[in-house]
């Protein structure tokens, strides 16, 4: 396992931005009003924010960082390294991170790197970041962080459609002598890559005639190839086998007990896993927040977003221990254990299409 | 555990079900209007009550109610 520390690091600031546009599921007319209700009861996802046409992840993000940046009072020229963490980018190629590094008016010399990652995104940056920060010894950086997934799902697909809502978020990350370590248990399983997937357009199966084509894989389940595919019992049975054993590997490496933790924040992934995992570490229901119900499934966002909506003020005003836990596409999954105090933290940003 | 404490566990997790509907010999799909969400509760409920995680594999093999319970059994006391 890759259980391992970070020293000198801490969260400066951290914000969100989701798009003004809402789409409830009781609207959902593919499904039928029954099913409806029980989609909202036991998925969670009552409503959810998606972007417009034309809108990308980059934007999110963009205006994510700049919320912040304005809060924060950091230079542009101080700011030396640039991630961007999404698996909905702007172009095919050139990397987005570089995009962001000019528009944001970030200098020359800031490393911009692009990670091809989703739900685990937040956690695995954070250590790439950390890591990096330390041995260059830049002592400023920016990790954003999102997904527009709702792009990817079709909407004659009931195990997709409703799920995927669109978020960008923004961290500012600074070397800091005093800050406590940050333990993270890092993992993945390759062998499950086909558990979340878009089949084809990339480079093993490349873009056909037939990409586009429409096929029905189960009752409410109709989508082509360029779709997102999800086995939702296969995506349940990894997180009920992995997620637990992660976290409780990493408290034993650190020493600590679920009890030292403030909150655990999850991924949301959809209420009915989390709620079993809440119930498999025997946590109270108020020490996993929830955004799920506003935001829906918003990919590699939903740990830094459920963390801004649901614990903004008291990340604002506290010293909170936080357990961070994202687990899904790869299949890849992950903790980290930190320490935050008094980090900038502006309410959930909305975006309107200029 | 029992059949009947399984099944009293089932009928609480889907509230279209009325008690004493539900037998052993019942198949699951039809009396519970089987679909994918309705499979994901039945795995939150199996892992929460027995821990046990029923696999793709687990419910193609099943038909009945009494099918689920004896892959549970079994696996639990191994």
């Amino acid at each position: 396992m890759a259980l391992f520390s970070i020293p000198n690091f801490r969260i400066a600031g951290i914000s969100a931005c989701v798009p003004q546009n809402e789409e409830r599921n009781a609207d959902y007319s593919w499904i039928t009003q029954k099913e409806r209700e029980q989609l909202i009861k036991t998925v969670g996802v009552e409503s959810k924010r998606v972007v417009s046409k034309g809108t990308t992840t980059s934007d999110l993000c963009y205006k994510a960082a700049l919320g912040l940046l304005n809060e924060l009072k950091w230079e542009r020229e101080e700011i030396h390294l640039l991630m961007f963490i999404s698996q909905t980018r702007d172009f095919m190629i050139p990397a987005t991170s570089g995009i962001l590094q000019d528009r944001l008016g970030l200098p020359k010399s800031t490393i911009s790197i692009d990670i091809n990652q989703g739900c685990s995104g937040f956690v695995y940056g954070l250590s790439v970041m950390g890591s990096l920060m330390n041995t260059t010894g830049i002592q400023k950086g920016l990790m954003l962080v999102g997904d527009i997934s709702s792009l990817n799902a079709s909407y004659r697909d009931k195990s997709t459609h409703p799920l995927f809502g669109d978020a960008g978020t923004a961290t500012a990350l600074e070397l800091s002598p005093e800050a406590p370590l940050l333990y993270f248990n890092l993992q993945g399983d390759g062998s499950g890559h086909e558990a979340i997937i878009i089949p084809d357009g990339g480079f093993r199966n490349l873009l056909s005639k037939e990409s586009f084509n429409y096929k029905k894989y189960g009752d409410g389940i109709h989508r082509n190839q360029l779709h997102i595919a999800l086995d939702g019992i296969e995506v349940f049975n990894f997180s009920l086998r992995e997620v637990v054993p992660n976290i409780k590997g990493l408290l034993k490496y650190t020493g600590k007990e679920l009890s030292d933790i403030d909150f655990v924040v999850l991924h949301q992934a959809n209420r009915l896993i989390n709620e079993t995992l809440r119930k498999m570490l025997k946590l109270e229901p108020f020490k996993t927040p929830y955004s799920i119900q506003k935001y829906g499934n918003t990919s590699s966002a939903s740990v830094p977003l459920t963390m801004v909506s649901e614990l903004g003020e008291q990340l604002r005003d506290k010293t909170l221990q936080l357990l961070l836990s994202a687990f899904g596409i790869g299949l890849s999954w992950g903790s980290v254990i930190l320490q935050t105090g008094g980090i900038i933290c502006p309410p959930v940003i909305e975006y309107e299409k200029p | 555990m029992s059949i009947e404490a399984f099944i009293r566990n089932v009928e609480e997790e889907f509230d279209d079900l009325k008690p004493g509907i539900l037998k052993p010999e019942s198949t699951f799909r039809d009396a519970l209007e089987w679909n994918s969400i309705n499979a994901l509760i039945m795995i939150a409920m199996v892992k929460n009550e027995y821990d046990y995680t029923i696999t793709a594999d687990d419910l193609v093999k099943s038909k009945t109610i009494q099918d689920i319970y004896n892959i549970i059994t079994s696996r639990v006391k191994e």
